[in-house]
Order: C-alpha cells, then sequence, then structure tokens
C-alpha cells in the first residue's frame, strides 16, 4: 500500500492527492466505477434501471437486519442481504403476480421503510445518515481490498456470462431456443449486479448508488453503436464522472457522491446532444 | 469468398432421401383441440409450403415441431425406408423478431455471442469473424457484418435471421411469413435464395405464408391444415381442391 501511495504521489503530484483519504477515494473510485460501468451496459439493456435502485434501496434494510442478528460486518450483512433481495425480487417477478414495476415498487419501499425502523430504533438514525449520501473520504485499506477482489470476481463473471446475456436481452425467444437457460442467467446477472451494488453503497451512498449503475451505461448507449463500443464508453465515462466527482468536491467542499453522479449527468446529457445531430 | 464457394465446400455428400415425418401429431391445451392426427411428411430438398385460415394451428404446428409445446404423437427424421435417423435439428426464421431497436448491438455482437465463449465486448477473433462472415454470405448479408441490429430493414433483419438459423446447418428449415417490413418482392428474392439453399444443402423446408403467388412459384409440396391436414400435394393440386375452395372461398389462387 506504501509503494502505491509512493507511485501516485510520484505519477499525481496534485495538491488534493496530499492525504491519503484523498489517496484511497481515488483508488476506491478506480475500481468501483469501472465495475458498477460495465454492469450497467447490461442492466440498461435488460430494463433493470429500476430493480437495480430498488436493490439500493433495500441496503438499509440490510444493515439494519444485520444489526439485529449482531453482525460486526456491515459489508458481509450488505453482500448478503443484497443477495437474498435480488433473488427474492427475481422470483417475484417470474411469477407474474403483478408487472414488473409494481412488483420492484413494493419491494423498494419495504426496503426502504424495514431499514429506516430498524436503524432508528432508539432515536440513532442520525449515526446511519452517511449511509444514505456514502463517504468515500472515510474508505480503509481494507475496504479497498474488498472492492478489488469485487472487482475481479465481478469482471471474470461478467466475461463468462456476457454473450449470453446479450443474446437473452437481444431475444429471450432466441436464447431459449439455443438451449441458453434464461431463467438462470437472470438470476446470476441479479446476484452479480446486487454482490457489485451493495460492495460499493457504503461510499457513493443509498440515494446515488443507482446513477453509477445506470448513467454511464445510458450516456454511452447514445453513442454506441456496438456492444465493444458500449462497455469501452461506459466504463470511460464512470471512470470520468468519479475522478471529477472527486476533484470538485475537494475543490468546493462538497459531497463527493453528488459531484459524481452530476458529473456522469452532464456526460449523459452531452451524449443525448451528440445523438440529436449526428445521424445514428 | 462466395456463395457457390462456401457451398461447395460445406456440401453435403449426397441426398440421404430423408424426410421429417409426422404421424399421428395431436395438440389440445385446456380442453381444446388445437392440431388432431396430422400425419404428413416435409421431404428433404424440397420446399413444404404449410397453408391454412387464422387459428388453423400453424404455430401450434411450429411450436411443436421445435419442442416448445407437448404433443402426443411422433416426430421422426427418416431415411427413405422410413428408419429413424438421429433427432432433428430445427432452425427457425420467426415471424416476429422483437428487440429493442436502440440497443448497442451489431450483427456481429449477436451472432459472435451465439458461437464463441469470448465476449463481445472484448472484440471478436478473426476465426469467429470469418465463420460469421460466411454464414452472412449464404444468406446474402455480406454487407450487414457491421451493421447496428436496430438499423436493418425487414429484409435485412429477415437474412440475420436466416443466418442465424443455418448455423448450425438444421435437417428442418422453418420460415415463418413475416407480417411486416418485407415486400412480396423482397420475400421472392429471399425465396429463391432460400430454394439455392435447399437444392445445396438438402434441407428440408417448411414455409408458413399467404401469398398464393409465392406459393405457386416457389413451392415443390403444399400442405393445406385446418386442424388436420386437410389436402397434400403440388400447388396446383391444393390450389384446386374442393378442401382449399371451402377454406378460402375468396381466393382465386388458382386464376394467379
Amino acid at each position: 500500500m506504501e509503494l502505491i501511495y509512493r507511485l501516485m504521489d510520484a505519477v499525481l503530484p496534485f495538491e488534493f492527492l496530499r492525504y491519503s483519504f484523498m489517496k484511497n477515494a481515488l483508488i476506491a473510485m478506480l475500481l468501483l466505477t469501472p465495475l458498477l460501468s460495465l454492469l450497467g451496459t447490461m442492466a440498461v439493456n435488460q430494463r433493470m434501471a429500476f430493480f437495480s435502485d430498488a436493490l439500493g434501496h433495500s441496503a438499509l434494510a440490510g444493515v439494519g437486519i444485520g444489526m439485529l442478528l449482531g453482525v460486526e460486518n456491515i459489508t458481509l450483512s450488505l453482500v448478503v442481504f443484497g443477495v437474498l433481495f435480488a433473488l427474492l425480487v427475481s422470483t417475484v417477478n417470474r411469477s407474474g403476480a403483478a408487472t414488473k414495476d409494481t412488483t420492484i415498487s413494493v419491494f423498494s419501499s419495504m426496503g426502504i421503510a424495514l431499514g429506516l425502523l430498524l436503524l432508528s430504533r432508539g432515536g440513532k438514525f442520525s449515526s446511519y445518515s452517511s449511509l444514505l449520501t456514502g463517504d468515500i473520504l472515510s474508505i480503509g485499506q481494507s475496504d479497498l481490498l474488498w472492492l478489488l477482489v469485487g472487482l475481479i470476481a465481478g469482471v471474470a463473471i461478467w466475461v463468462v456470462l456476457y454473450n449470453l446475456l446479450l443474446v437473452s436481452a437481444v431475444s429471450p425467444e432466441l436464447a431459449e431456443s439455443r438451449g441458453i437457460r434464461t431463467r438462470w442467467l437472470e438470476y446470476a446477472f441479479a446476484v452479480v449486479v446486487a454482490v457489485a451494488v451493495m460492495l460499493s453503497i457504503r461510499w457513493v451512498g443509498v440515494l446515488l448508488i443507482n446513477a453509477l449503475l445506470i448513467l454511464p451505461a445510458a450516456a454511452a448507449r447514445n453513442i454506441s453503436r456496438s456492444a465493444a463500443q458500449h462497455a469501452l464508453w461506459s466504463v470511460l465515462f464512470g471512470l470520468v464522472s468519479g475522478i471529477a466527482g472527486l476533484v470538485i468536491s475537494y475543490a468546493m467542499n462538497t459531497g463527493v457522491g453528488a459531484a459524481v453522479v452530476l458529473c456522469a449527468g452532464l456526460i449523459y446529457f452531452i451524449t443525448l446532444l451528440i445523438r440529436r445531430f449526428t445521424a445514428n | 469468398m462466395n456463395v457457390s464457394e462456401i457451398l461447395h465446400r460445406n456440401q453435403l455428400s449426397q441426398c440421404r432421401l430423408c424426410r421429417i415425418s409426422l404421424d399421428d401429431l395431436s395438440v389440445s391445451k385446456e380442453g381444446d383441440t388445437l392440431l388432431s392426427h396430422v400425419s404428413l411428411h416435409v421431404h428433404c430438398g424440397r420446399l413444404t409450403a404449410l397453408v391454412g385460415p387464422n387459428g388453423a394451428g400453424k404455430t401450434t404446428l411450429i411450436r411443436a415441431l421445435l419442442g416448445q409445446l407437448g404433443y402426443s404423437g411422433r416426430v421422426e427424421h427418416q431415411d427413405a425406408q422410413g428408419h429413424r435417423i438421429g433427432t432433428i435439428r430445427t432452425g427457425y426464421v420467426p415471424q416476429h423478431f422483437p428487440f429493442d431497436r436502440q440497443m448497442p448491438v451489431t450483427v456481429e455482437d449477436l451472432m459472435a455471442s451465439l458461437v464463441s465463449r469470448r465476449p463481445v465486448w472484448l472484440g471478436v477473433s478473426e476465426k469467429t469473424r470469418k465463420h460469421i462472415r460466411e454464414q452472412l454470405t449464404l444468406a446474402h448479408g455480406e454487407g450487414l457484418l457491421k451493421r447496428r441490429l436496430g438499423a436493418l430493414s425487414g429484409g435485412e433483419m429477415q437474412r440475420v435471421l436466416l443466418a442465424l438459423a443455418l448455423d448450425p446447418l438444421p435437417d428442418l428449415l422453418i420460415l415463418d411469413e413475416p407480417v411486416s417490413g418485407v415486400d412480396q418482392n423482397g420475400q421472392g428474392m429471399f425465396l429463391e435464395l432460400v430454394e439455392e439453399l435447399v437444392h445445396h444443402y438438402h434441407l428440408a423446408v417448411l414455409l408458413v405464408t399467404h401469398d398464393w403467388a409465392l406459393v405457386r412459384k416457389y413451392a415443390d409440396d403444399v400442405i393445406l391444415l385446418d386442424k388436420t391436414v386437410r389436402m397434400e400435394g403440388t400447388p396446383e393440386e391444393v390450389f384446386e381442391s374442393a378442401a382449399f375452395a371451402e377454406l378460402f372461398p375468396a381466393a382465386n389462387a388458382g386464376v394467379a
């Protein structure tokens, strides 16, 4: 770690990187934005933006239940709860009991309500309010390691599943006819997204996590013709928003997550304009 | 590489005089009989048209052949003597192919996703690209490789779907008439292409259509379906039959 810090000092001699918490935050950005942006391309293609939003909201409940069960490691409770939540929502969606948006709304609000209920016991919610907006400046070295493992695992699974997901995003019927088990694929993807979101949520925040997953991919979609371009632009937009947001928040002394998401939003509107003025 | 070179290289040794044989196939759902005791042959190397009024069970028959629904009776791949020769590999060009037209996915992306394990966002290998190019060439879609899926016309999409249906090479190719986006002229060109493939590969082709002129021009055999097989034979025989006149009183296919 010392080596990385010294390397950063040498390569990036910027004023804002003098502090080690800023170094950590930058490393965290470099780890979590590519993963989220990459997964985001498929979340957008599969029209899962609403699903991942609900997933983010449910993180509150994850922390609450973890507390109740006496789990010390917040990351662990978040990941376990996130996976269970993703599987539950996918299963209920599969059953076709109601339209997808209705089901997801129900789960989303239940997640928030349960989280608020558990975390506000004894009027102590304020100590958890950082969950809402995220606190990337407080990220520690062991958390960075978690993110690194998450990134590697996420990309590895992504490599294995991507082609199957792409076919089923274009046409589930075609996928089924080629022996792709779309149902299991849907579950697998939901779980991967859940893990990525839950690993990032403490740093980005419940309110903003979905933007980081969806916005770069949605912006990239505006100017991409192929799957490779989509992935490339999305990761690039994610990285640029993450780094720019960090710098801006430092310069203006504001919250990091908000600045990052505004940058991503700005990029989105720029790509929208580009698409307007170019025949695609 | 052009079509004939690819065809030549891939050519099967000879026509095995095989056929897809349906024997006493019935399908019912919730007490309704959708198909009743259908027995027919779709011969390899021939284009068989499946015609019938709406609700005749054409779609049900296709879905049964594709293994998408349960049925009673037998569907077999048989040689000339009626001996069973292995399972039937089907290729299907659907009537509708609904998808999100804004999706940034090229023809190459989709086709490579189906044949290659390498994730297409990391690029397509030369070997895979060569294979895809050949498949597209077979379907006369050479120029479509780098096109975005959502930017294709109806006729172009049909060619891509044909290229997909031909990989791996099927025993039975099922073509469902496109509802929109392809005019009769385009459909004629498409069937000429199919005819070429039928003769080279000795595929058995089942074509679902309402276009009598196309049936007359391209079909070798016609099956008239209305829950069960009402008539089968050459286009002339079927169009001049009493059963056809009964099911399509307004049609004047015989005059066309």
